[in-house]
């Protein structure tokens, strides 16, 4: 990205290459903004703030103008607790864990593109890296309700177990129908077939996929919902029977870094959606004439990501109010939910795409 | 009119009641900055009318808690009338409570037959120290101030 601004500008950057360790160093801090300030922001303008006000209270308002610090304060609380583990624990892998459904958040957003250039990777297979790492998270929660010696730890972990992997298929399902219309597996490709299609002719507002891939957007959104085990697929979580699940044991840094991935996890998804159903960084490219992605401005490396923000807040907006609003599903209800409506209904819209992919 | 989903109702309520507090303001209220008028009959603390303490020991013997309590000693006092017999009194020398244990059942405001207990909406006397919770009888008495007037008794109402 800095090259072509320096082919672009060559009174800027004359003949600046960045080393290595710069561009490392870049990557590291790029992948904590993108993943921490989602998370950040979520917590503070969904669950400090939306919520509170959908139950007619203010939330937290001394910390800071509007209670906007209040973030930090926690941070700071959970640093100071103690690191607790059980006697009967597990001790080393108990204390992995958390950092293992982390590092799948962080592995998840390597693939997001938040511009023409401004990526971390720029994988031919994107989506399928990312639906795979997104299951990465599901061997940290399983692990951390085994090794907590802990009743509700386990079956926390368990349904929690039980619901990702249910819930991992529709997801697939809806993001084929996306693939097989896009012709690609590559993110970006996504993005500039959304902004250059057309649909029946009218192409200026491209063809975001969240029309013609509608019931696939909204299975994806409520496989979405069940992976981030947000109410009502909170089964795993339920904390008036299972006490946060397989969350129960853990205190301090380690708490805080569950409730971390929980959210950065909710940004990523929200970024990935965006990509897939809502067009990504893009604007539909005949608005400034370009042609294809090796057109694109070089200054939409730097409005892409504003959009993809703004994207991935209205849709997890969208899945905070449906958590704020509903109670949460027996666990029949949902492995039913999963297997006997979603995944049908994923393979009959993965059908109808394909067929409809040959007729025209 | 077709009947709406019961799924979007739900979020209609929701995203409803987040427009009213964008724009009326919440429900609640910031306390320490702002704060509620306790309705008159609130059971905030009880107050203690030292004159009318017999020391009977009904409120402290009623009470569930064990929290409530008295000594006293008995004592002459000057008779009614001139030329009277001196008159035998209960003075209490301790009426305690200790509002760590109370659970603000108020039965001993209601069994006290001699008016000396009443109940006062005042609420704001949390200590740092659980042991400053025990309110001796000058602290008792000084809640009398909050007490507010009795209110009128219905038309018929026997006195």
């Amino acid at each position: 990205m800095l090259a072509q601004l320096a082919a672009e500008f060559p009174d800027w950057y004359p003949e600046w290459n960045i080393p290595y360790w710069l561009m490392s160093i870049l990557r590291v801090v790029g992948g904590l903004v993108a993943v921490l300030l989602p998370a950040g922001g979520i917590v503070y303008i969904f669950l400090f703030k939306m919520m509170s006000f959908m139950q007619s209270r203010l939330g937290p308002m001394e910390a800071g103008p509007y209670g906007s610090m209040q973030l930090l304060a926690e941070v700071g609380k959970w640093m100071q607790k103690e690191d607790l583990a059980p006697d009967n624990a597990d001790v080393r892998i108990y204390k992995m864990a958390p950092l293992i459904v982390l590092l799948s958040t962080f592995l998840l957003v390597v693939v997001v593109p938040f511009g023409p250039q401004a990526y971390f990777t720029n994988f031919e297979t994107g989506i399928f890296y990312a639906l795979a790492v997104a299951s990465v998270s599901v061997l940290g929660i399983l692990i951390a309700g085994w090794s907590s010696a802990n009743k509700y730890s386990l079956l926390g972990g368990l349904r929690a177990g039980g619901q990702l992997i249910a819930y991992e298929l529709p997801m697939v399902l809806a993001t084929l129908g996306v693939v097989i219309q896009a012709g690609s597996m590559n993110l970006n490709r996504i993005i500039e077939v959304q902004n250059t299609g057309e649909i029946f002719g009218i192409g200026w507002i491209g063809n975001p996929f969240v029309i013609t891939q509608f019931i696939g957007f909204l299975i994806f959104m409520i496989a979405v919902q069940a992976e981030l085990t947000q109410s009502p697929f909170d089964m795993p979580i339920a904390e008036s029977e299972l006490v946060s699940g397989y969350m129960t044991e853990y205190s301090g840094f380690r708490f805080l870094i569950f409730f971390i991935a929980e959210f950065a996890t909710a940004g990523v998804f929200g970024f990935i959606a965006s990509v897939l159903f809502l067009g990504g960084w893009g604007v539909p490219f005949t608005w400034f004439g370009w042609e294809g992605i090796s057109d694109v401005a070089w200054w939409m490396n730097f409005v892409g990501p504003l959009i993809m923000f703004t994207k991935m807040f209205a849709l997890v907006g969208v899945i905070m109010w449906v958590r704020f609003s509903y109670p949460r599903f027996r666990e029949d209800q949902l492995q039913t939910f999963a297997w006997k409506v979603l995944i049908p209904l994923a393979l009959a819209n993965t059908a109808a795409t394909a067929i409809l992919k040959v007729v025209f | 009119m077709p009947k709406v989903p019961g799924l979007l109702k739900g979020l209609g309520v929701t995203a409803g009641i987040l427009g009213k507090t964008l724009k009326n303001g919440a429900d609640t209220v910031q306390y320490p900055h702002e704060k509620e008028a306790p309705p008159v009959r609130a059971r905030g603390v009880i107050a203690l009318h030292e004159d009318n303490c017999t020391a009977c020991m009904l409120c402290s013997r009623s009470c569930p808690d064990w929290c409530i309590y008295i000594e006293g000693h008995k004592q002459l006092a000057p008779p009614r009338r001139a030329g009277g017999k001196p008159r035998q009194v209960n003075h209490i020398d301790r009426f305690d409570i200790d509002y760590a244990l109370c659970m603000y059942c108020g039965i001993c405001v209601e069994v006290c037959p001699f008016d000396a207990l009443f109940w006062s909406p005042e609420y704001e006397y949390s200590e740092p120290k659980i042991a400053d919770l025990l309110h001796d009888k000058q602290k008792l008495g000084e809640w009398m101030e909050t007490v507010p007037e009795a209110p009128e008794l219905e038309v018929g109402a026997g006195k």
